[in-house]
């Protein structure tokens, strides 16, 4: 059966409560998921306090400010800072979302910031997920332009028309948001290419200069790779990039009804 | 999915035995089934409204009408056909020991096929007044 349950190993226990900042006016809470594969211990949660008035407005800059100041060994990803890379991809508030376009001012007054892992992946430490199916999936659908003409001398043409075709699908970092959002994804991961992967499968289905489209839908017809999908939508309301995977996805699906009816 | 202790590759582990070329058919017939449903549910009420309170003399004179029948038949076929993909597809979900898997596919393709006949011999036979 799909597991419902976290593995025991897995159960979250107590954590650590580190007091407030020193000469901080007005502080935000922090709950952060811990874990360390070193020392065999269960993951926690650990609080911290923010000094907002010493800090930028994103729960990112919170993070950033926690491993500076409090807890050097909090461990995250993050890069660009500014919703280009996907690095700081992470569960804010109960909602997959990238840490550093996320406002911690967003997330309700009063409560805490609580931030957890990407859910349902293997976690390396602390909010850092092990991503190495998600992207291997992504490296099946062969991103790449594929053709059999020979490659003109210039450039591939495309029409204004049929570039417009790829808006709401290049878009994609590829930060994973959306499949680690996905009950389907969670249940059958190792099937299923999930939101993102199937999303990119589209951009390059669409693309009018690709010449390997039949082969790519032959690739995707499964009822797992593709037909897992259920429509449930958490992947577009995930979508830190404010696209829309379940549309891609039914586009796949049309696609696949187009060439047998 | 082989054990994530294998030495396989991820890629060969996403790859694994290839894709089945397979799903398109049953996507198409829950949707075919699911209009299917919609256009006759409506008339399917209509006849369980009138067949309330009746005795078995009183249904079997309103399914002898040959449209009525139709209806119903055409009912429990697209309603049995759904309910098998729909059931598959929780199984598929859910149910990821591969035994387990195949023996509940296939009870699930036995119910239904079951409930369908049981029903339709149920509305011929009143029908047909026998």
């Amino acid at each position: 059966m799909a597991e419902f349950t976290l593995p025991k190993n897995s159960k979250i226990s107590g954590g650590k409560a580190w007091p407030k900042p020193a000469g901080a006016t007005e502080t935000r809470e922090f709950r952060v998921y811990r874990w360390n594969p070193d020392d065999g211990k269960n993951p926690s949660v650990d609080t911290y306090h923010v000094d907002i008035h010493d800090c930028g407005p994103m729960v990112l800059d919170g993070l950033i400010w926690i491993k500076n100041n409090i807890d050097p060994t909090l461990t995250f990803r993050r890069s660009c800072r500014e919703g280009v890379c996907g690095s700081c991809a992470m569960n804010i508030d109960g909602q997959n979302t990238l840490a550093c376009t996320k406002s911690m001012h967003d997330v309700a007054a009063g409560g805490a910031v609580k931030v957890n892992p990407l859910p349902h992946q293997p976690v390396v430490k602390d909010l850092v997920p092990d991503l190495t199916n998600f992207y291997a999936q992504y490296a099946s659908i062969e991103p790449w332009l594929k053709t059999t003409t020979p490659t003109p001398q210039k450039e591939w043409k495309q029409s204004h028309e049929d570039r417009e075709k790829l808006d709401g699908l290049y878009e994609c970092i590829l930060c994973a948001c959306c499949s680690t959002s996905c009950p389907s994804y969670w249940w059958n991961s190792d099937r299923f290419l999930g939101p993102a992967a199937l999303l990119q499968a589209n951009r390059w289905v669409t693309d009018s200069r690709d010449e390997a489209t039949g082969e790519r839908l032959d690739n995707l017809e499964d009822p797992f790779r593709l037909y897992r999908c259920h429509t449930i939508m958490n992947c577009a309301k995930a979508c830190p990039k404010g696209l829309n995977p379940s549309e891609a996805i039914a586009e796949l699906k049309l696609k696949m009804v187009e060439r047998q009816i | 999915m082989s054990s994530r202790s294998s030495m396989r590759t991820p890629l060969g582990r996403v790859r694994n035995l290839g894709s089945s070329h397979s799903g398109t058919s049953d996507f198409w017939r829950q949707r075919l089934t699911a209009v299917a449903m919609a256009l006759l549910i409506l008339p399917v009420i209509v006849i369980v409204l009138m067949l309330i309170g009746r005795n078995q003399a009183g249904a079997a004179q309103i399914l002898g009408s040959l449209p009525i029948a139709i209806i119903l038949v055409l009912f429990i076929i697209a309603s049995a056909w759904h309910m098998k993909i729909g059931m598959q597809i929780v199984i598929e979900d859910y149910i990821h020991n591969e035994k387990l898997k195949l023996a509940s596919v296939m009870a699930n393709n036995f119910f239904c096929i079951a409930v369908a006949l049981a029903s339709i011999y149920a509305i011929l036979k009143l029908s047909s007044g026998v």
